[in-house]
């Protein structure tokens, strides 16, 4: 985003929920009492924000917006503040290529720059935050080389790091 | 612990590291690979809106263009009865012929077939070998001849006409019902779904819910292929007229020229037939009496007795329920199209801003009150000012869809001409929306937008348990809503581009339990990864919005300079993102899309002459033409399609340049758009006059396509 200012932070953050709730504006609307509901629209404007929070980080943001008798709408006062200020301490940081290639470094037990199929999806739906089946089978549609069974980190990571700038 | 095996202690230590750093690598590479997928998510949801608010945009066009006619009935004078017949002709088309006269002149019985004709030939009644042929001839990409076509229409037309306006299907006579979406001339997906769920018999019921025409390049197809066994399993098979079921919305989107282009010699008379079959079209259906299947949706005044009875082939097109001369019914028309432009005598101009409040200073964020304080009048600014952009009046108090359209003058026999209308166009426009209430649709420009507690009204009202709508494209193919009490079944997959959704089609036992089956009839989808296709998706998606931005080069060049005080040539990103909404209306979030839409800053301030210089550079296609002229043509063509399609009543193609100028004229007159006589000329010269003083306007209008067909 790049944006260092309150002003303009808190405007993107506002100009993102306007375009969201565009449609749903009456002549009722009060200014604390913005309709969208809760969980699987907050992650979505976080992330669409530049921020990439675990779940329970999620959570965590969540209870800070939510109302005391959660009625599943959020208040517009409370989550603007608190949205500009984790984006202006940019609490979630994307993960620099070097840090990734260490962690698929650490699972590659004879460091032969590639893993097998068995192994990784050994430790990704076991160990850490283990991912669903759907993740896993996701992850190896792209990342594994059907002839080999094998996935070639360094040239996975290369790949995506590309398509996201 | 075992015995014999003695832990090396160094060993242990060593391993338990290991294991650790096993799983905190497994953490880090596990977020990652969300937060790549997030992101992309992202990306593909903003995609989504991007086409999604252009189609909206256009078909607001469509709605405004109507209007735009509808004033020139009501208040142009004619300087010449050549002006006057030229006018009239534009309201002509598309009235119903009396029976007799339809019979006549879409006659096919003195058609002869050729014996080189090697596709397939039906004899009535139809027999579910034609059925099989004919796609298999489809398949083979052959054509059915014209005099079959013709007969099918006929026949499917005296079929319809004795079915009730609400169709009932059980599901106690065959066991499963199947309903498919928006189909949109997309051949691929209805041999798919016929290929995966098997094709109309007396055990396999169907209902298609509208839209089987337009966008798509094989409507005629889907339409042959529905009529034939609609005839065959009459019982069986069950259409609903959707919106684009109406000649007027074809002439803009596609299917016209289809039919045109296919049949050059006998197509004017297939589009008469079909005009006069989709009128017959039945509106709704009922599955045993607990779901009801509509296209769009529904509106807080939805009447399904009125909807029972009223005469639905009256409204050949569901766009123009206005008739002349009925004075005081001519306001609630325009508001309920949410266009009140058309009333004024001075014509607003297109680049009529508001310009959004720019927020003042803020406190700092540490002093909480003055900050909270400070928030709250600036949310409420802005809010307002969302608002304005929504809701194009100005009501003190902004009005429910009921009261807009007065339903108090009820004549002795029946309803007015004016609410069965209004019924209509509610069922085939109306668009659901997660707050409570009914409001006109303003992005449409048709129907309702209508809440949960419409829904639960209208539900409770008829004792149904939910509603089956189809009208909006949805990326799964199928998307519930209002606590699963209404369903959207989209049936057209890779809508917008390549990879963009899938479609669905929903099965619905004697339980009435949903099970859906998805898919993506595209080869070239599965090939693709994951970001691949939403990569491909997007770069067509930022190509269409580029070109917008193109052909409102000089609103914008208003706006920015409105924002530009000092005349610096610079405004900041802020103030682009503002300027650009207030011209472009399309409720995008624009900050976000700037990094794709803007290279070069300077500072976080934008040269914004030299950027729409860029944009201009990329469109360019005809090195003869100029800039502004081009501008004209991009921002209008829709309009100027459908225009010429509207004088070229006999669908030759050809138009003449005097036509073409008279409509232009007026046209640009009304819409503002500053291209003097010069301009109209250098335009016509830039098209290769071959015909006798006749423009082809296919050629004219494909010219300035050329650009998105090279890149």
């Amino acid at each position: 985003m790049g944006t260092t200012s309150t002003v303009d932070t808190y405007s993107n953050v506002l100009e993102f929920l306007c375009c969201r709730i565009r449609l749903k504006i009456t002549s009722n609307i009060d200014a604390s009492v913005v309709l969208f509901s809760v969980i699987p629209e907050i992650g979505s404007i976080v992330r669409s924000l530049g921020c990439f929070p675990t779940e329970a980080e999620l959570h965590e943001l969540l209870a800070e917006v939510e109302e005391e008798e959660p009625t599943g709408y959020i208040n517009l006062e409370k989550f603007l503040p608190v949205m500009t200020k984790v984006l202006l301490h940019r609490s979630y940081q994307p993960i620099p290529e070097d840090v990734l290639l260490h962690a698929f470094e650490a699972l590659d037990e004879n460091k032969c720059g590639y893993i097998t199929k068995e192994e990784l999806v050994k430790y990704l739906t076991e160990e850490g935050e283990p991912f669903t089946q759907e993740e896993m089978e996701d992850m190896l549609s792209t990342a594994l080389d059907p002839e080999t069974n094998t996935v070639h980190y360094r040239d996975y990571i290369s790949m995506l790091v590309v398509d996201e700038t | 612990m075992g015995s014999g095996s003695s832990v090396n202690p160094t060993n242990y230590k060593y391993s338990l590291q290991k294991s650790e750093n096993a799983f905190k690598a497994a953490v880090l590479i596990q977020q990652w690979y969300r937060r790549y997928v997030a992101r992309l998510e992202m990306r593909r949801r903003c995609t989504w809106r991007i086409f999604q608010s252009i189609e909206y945009a256009c078909e607001q066009d469509q709605i405004k263009l109507h209007n735009f006619f509808s004033y020139l009935m009501d208040h142009f004078t004619p300087s010449s009865s050549k002006e006057r017949d030229f006018i009239s002709r534009m309201f002509i088309s598309g009235e119903s012929f009396k029976e007799a006269e339809l019979e006549k002149y879409c006659d096919y019985e003195s058609m002869e077939v050729p014996d080189s004709y090697t596709g397939p030939r039906l004899s009535f009644p139809l027999l579910p070998d034609h059925a099989t042929a004919l796609l298999e001839a489809f398949k083979q990409k052959q054509q059915l001849h014209a005099r079959y076509v013709l007969n099918l229409l006929h026949e499917t037309r005296k079929h319809l006409k004795q079915l009730p306006n609400i169709s009932h299907v059980s599901t106690c006579y065959s066991e499963e019902v199947t309903v498919c979406g928006d189909l949109h001339g997309q051949l691929d997906d209805l041999f798919f779904i016929f290929y995966k769920n098997g094709l109309p018999s007396p055990s396999k019921s169907y209902v298609f819910n509208g839209d089987f025409v337009d966008r798509g390049k094989q409507s005629l197809e889907i339409l042959i292929i529905l009529f034939t066994f609609l005839l065959i399993y009459p019982k069986e098979v069950h259409l609903n007229r959707g919106n684009h079921e109406d000649h007027m919305v074809n002439l803009r989107y596609g299917f016209t020229k289809e039919v045109m282009q296919k049949y050059k010699v006998h197509g004017k008379k297939i589009l008469k037939m079909i005009q006069n079959v989709f009128c017959w079209l039945p509106l709704a259906t009922l599955i045993d009496q607990k779901v009801l299947i509509i296209h769009g949706g529904i509106s807080d005044t939805t009447d399904l007795d009125m909807l029972h009875k009223i005469q639905r082939n009256k409204f050949i097109s569901v766009l123009r329920g206005k008739k002349r001369k009925e004075s005081n019914k001519d306001v609630e028309i325009q508001e309920i199209n949410g266009e009140s432009k058309v009333e004024t005598e001075s014509s607003e101009s297109e680049s009529d801003l508001s310009l959004s409040p720019q927020p003042r200073p803020a406190p700092s964020i540490t002093n909480r009150l003055e900050f909270s304080k400070w928030l709250r009048q600036t949310v409420q600014e802005q809010i307002d000012w969302c608002r304005q952009l929504v809701d194009s009046e100005s009501e003190p108090e902004e009005p429910t869809y009921s009261s807009v359209v007065s339903l108090t003058e009820l004549d002795t026999q029946c309803w007015t001409h004016q609410e069965e209308w209004k019924q209509i166009l509610d069922i085939l426009w109306s668009d659901p929306m997660s707050q409570e209430g009914c409001r006109v649709n303003t992005v449409r420009g048709g129907g309702c937008y209508f809440g949960p507690d419409v829904t639960n009204k209208i539900l409770e009202k008829y004792n149904l348990q939910f509603l089956i709508r189809s009208h909006e494209c949805k990326h799964e193919g199928y998307e519930f809503c209002h606590n699963r009490k209404v369903l959207t079944i989209f049936s057209a997959s890779n809508y917008y581009e390549i990879g963009s959704n899938r479609g669905a089609y929903v099965k619905l036992g004697p339980d009435l339990v949903p099970h859906f089956v998805q898919y993506q009839a595209s080869k070239t989808a599965h090939t693709l990864t994951m970001t691949q296709r939403i990569s491909r998706v997007e770069e067509s998606a930022f190509r269409a919005l580029r070109e917008k931005l193109f052909a409102h080069t000089s609103a914008l060049i208003s706006a920015f300079k409105a924002y530009d005080k000092d005349n610096t040539g610079k405004i900041s990103l802020s103030s682009w993102a503002m300027a650009v909404e207030s011209v472009l209306h399309l409720g995008l979030p624009w900050r976000m899309l700037r990094p794709q839409l803007v290279r070069s800053t300077a500072d976080g301030m934008l040269e914004y002459k030299s950027w729409l210089d860029d944009l201009a550079m990329e469109q360019r296609s005809q090195e003869h033409i100029q800039t502004s002229l081009l501008e004209v043509i991009y921002r209008n063509r829709s309009n100027l399609e459908t225009i010429f399609r509207i004088i070229d009543r006999d669908h030759s193609g050809l138009i003449s340049f005097e036509e073409f100028r008279q409509t232009w004229k007026l046209f640009s007159t009304h819409m503002n758009t500053e291209l003097t006589d010069d301009g109209i000329n250098d335009l016509v010269r830039s098209i290769d006059f071959n015909k006798d003083g006749n423009i082809d306007f296919n050629e004219f209008l494909e010219a300035f396509r050329l650009v998105k067909q090279s890149q």
